[in-house]
């Protein structure tokens, strides 16, 4: 099994970016995924700017990938999809049917992202159709509906799944961290830079629940596949994801590196992640549970 | 297959008796789900079994109004045959169209039933003319139904770059996120709308009296707390109050309800095809008034686009049936954002 890096879910100075980026292209880490995916208004790096690191990643042995905007609202959101696109050197991530259709006129091959809502063989099917040549299983997916689709999985196409980090869990046209700050999303001040690894929301008896990160909603808890590796791999998954955090995202890189490689049991790989983990775990939705649940293997 | 209206009001039929309401009304297409899973409004008591359907056909094209079946949740590989079965009794019972969101099951009527007229869902979060042209070019879907997330104009530029007919919602329970990408549900019940058609399950709802307040949990976790005298809500996990930085509120969404009567004329100029009323958990006194209204409103913006407005009245009506609730232009509205 190949490890990803997903795409950066959160606005970081650019400066920041570009560090992290490059501790990245040491890290044991088969796949990047690269590029602004989820607000518009985040420019701290343009599309040439995702290129470039893209290419030093590249250089230093990667498979590097430009993700598309996922919620796409106007005509300037779509010049921006149409430039992702353009830059050939390197293969795209779709992230919603309008990107599918440009590159399959494009006859580009494309890694078909995880908010397509593949739920079946029949979408599978039409997809690799297209071209698609890898698909991200929707995080909400469990293991028993995954089973059921390697079944028939077309020829060539790879799986795969979110393994690691706080779950992208809904997207919307306002932003709620600008709500939060009693500002407009036009005017928004870039508030999503105070805040790395998203906004916490807490239930009124203090639970941590879900994190506002401007337009996107996750998870409180980190969704943590690192004890179902076997149960992945025995699927035939190809490719495991773990999303960005601010701190750590190397080590826990290393830690899974370590587990697939059998060097590290889950016991010792569990004690490892608890100390670089922003919140507690979760894995429900591989059990078919709510996603919150964290279930004993 | 009866022929299109200018501008079509889309009501919601839950069942037989509220399918009735719409009908004699003045709707000029309704739209009814199965008893199961296949549709996103999968609520005990609610939807349609086989005589229940035929007769609601019957009733509608008997009084020329067009009859849409939702089957707009996605299907898994181990349910297929379900939703595959529902896309050919859809055909079977001469359905005006099936509204799809999962593009294996628009391939599949589209091959088996290609006379079948296909919508594409809100559910496929198509919310630009370059996805609504995918779905069009690969399953020839007729009509698209925009997600809630769009300004006035970005709804304008969609409709002049598409061939596909737009409708838009217009009235009802407002999702404030991208409807098919949200797996709030999922997570804190483990139903979720894309799968199994329910938000927020009521399987999932405790409402409790503790010294602090009424609580109303979901799966446990507190939604919200209500003071005495206060109104209790139904806990929908977006519209509860939680705790950013110790501070108190409706952090994703005040329990709203849209309104996009007064932007009829604007709809009508930018080619807009449809409007939708949410609302197929509604009560059939509710689609009666809220059809009743619609239609007098369209009417008479049909008549006079230019000299129209909203009338007192009508604003009166509706909101008697939407509990008090405050009304939103939602994303048309562009501060709204």
């Amino acid at each position: 099994m190949k490890l990803a890096l997903g795409p950066l879910l959160y606005y970081w100075p650019r400066q920041q970016v570009f560090d992290f980026y490059e501790a990245i292209a040491s890290a044991p880490v088969d796949i990047v995924y690269l590029g602004e995916t989820v607000c518009a208004r985040r420019h701290e790096l343009r599309v040439q700017d995702w290129a470039e690191i893209a290419g030093k990643l590249a250089a230093a042995g990667k498979q590097a990938i430009l993700g598309t905007q996922t919620l796409i609202e106007s005509e300037s959101d779509l010049k921006t999809l149409r430039r992702v696109i353009d830059e050939r050197a390197f293969l795209t991530e779709a992230n919603d049917m309008g990107a599918v259709r440009i590159l399959h006129a494009e006859k580009r091959p494309f890694v078909a992202g995880p908010f397509l809502n593949v739920f079946n063989s029949a979408t599978l099917a039409m997809l690799a159709r297209l071209g698609a040549a890898r698909w991200v299983m929707p995080v909400e997916m469990s293991a028993d509906a995954l089973r059921d689709l390697q079944a028939s999985r077309p020829a060539g196409m790879e799986t795969e799944v979110f393994a690691y980090g706080r779950l992208p869990l809904a997207f919307s046209a306002r932003c709620f961290t600008a709500r939060h700050f009693n500002l407009q999303k036009d005017d928004c001040q870039f508030k999503c830079l105070e805040f790395p690894d998203g906004l916490l929301i807490k239930t009124r008896e203090g639970e941590e629940f879900l994190t506002l990160n401007g337009i996107q909603t996750q998870s409180s808890k980190v969704y943590n596949l690192i004890g179902e590796v076997d149960a992945l791999r025995g699927l035939g998954v190809d490719v495991l994801r773990i999303s960005p955090q601010s701190q750590h995202t190397a080590e826990l890189i290393g830690v899974f590196r370590a587990r697939l490689d059998g060097t590290l049991d889950v016991p010792a790989a569990r004690s490892r992640m608890a100390a670089l983990e922003v919140a507690a775990p979760c894995n429900g939705f591989w059990y078919g549970k709510p996603g919150l649940d964290q279930i004993a293997a | 297959m009866l022929t299109g209206k200018p501008f079509e009001l889309v009501c919601p039929a839950g069942a037989l008796p509220a399918l009735k309401a719409a009908v004699d009304n003045g709707a000029d297409c309704v739209y009814t789900g199965l008893k199961d899973n296949t549709n996103a409004r999968n609520f005990t008591g609610l939807n349609f079994d086989d005589a229940q359907l035929r007769e609601g056909i019957r009733y509608a094209h008997d009084r020329r109004v067009k009859v849409l079946l939702a089957l707009n949740t996605y299907p898994q590989t181990a349910t297929w045959p379900r939703w595959t079965a529902a896309v050919d009794k859809a055909a079977d019972f001469g359905v005006d169209a099936i509204i799809l969101a999962d593009p294996g099951l628009m391939e599949y009527a589209k091959t088996r039933h290609p006379q079948l007229r296909l919508h594409l869902s809100v559910q496929g979060s198509a919310t630009s003319y370059e996805a609504i042209n995918f779905y069009h070019e690969q399953f020839g879907i007729q009509r698209a139904v925009l997600p809630r997330v769009l300004a006035m104009a970005q709804v304008e530029h969609v409709v002049k770059n598409t061939p596909v007919e737009i409708e838009v919602f217009g009235f009802g329970g407002l999702c404030v996120m991208v409807e098919g990408r949200c797996a709030l549900s999922a997570y804190v019940t483990g139903d979720s709308p894309n799968t199994v058609g329910v938000c927020s399950p009521g399987k999932a709802v405790r409402y409790e009296q503790t010294a602090q307040g009424m609580e109303t949990r979901l799966n446990g976790v507190l939604i919200d707390r209500f003071a005495e005298g206060e109104k209790t809500g139904y806990p929908t996990l977006c519209k509860g109050r939680f705790e950013v930085n110790d501070e108190t509120y409706y952090a994703i969404e005040e329990p709203t309800s849209l309104n996009t009567m007064e932007l009829l004329p604007k709809l009508m100029e930018i080619g807009v095809k449809a409007i939708k009323i949410e609302g197929r958990q509604r009560s059939p006194a509710y689609v009666a008034q809220v059809t009743k209204v619609w239609r007098e409103a369209i009417d008479s913006a049909l008549r006079n686009r230019q000299n129209f407005s909203v009338r007192e009245a009508w604003m009166a009506e509706l909101n008697k049936v939407s509990e008090g609730q405050m009304h939103t232009l939602g994303a048309y509205y562009r501060p709204w954002k």
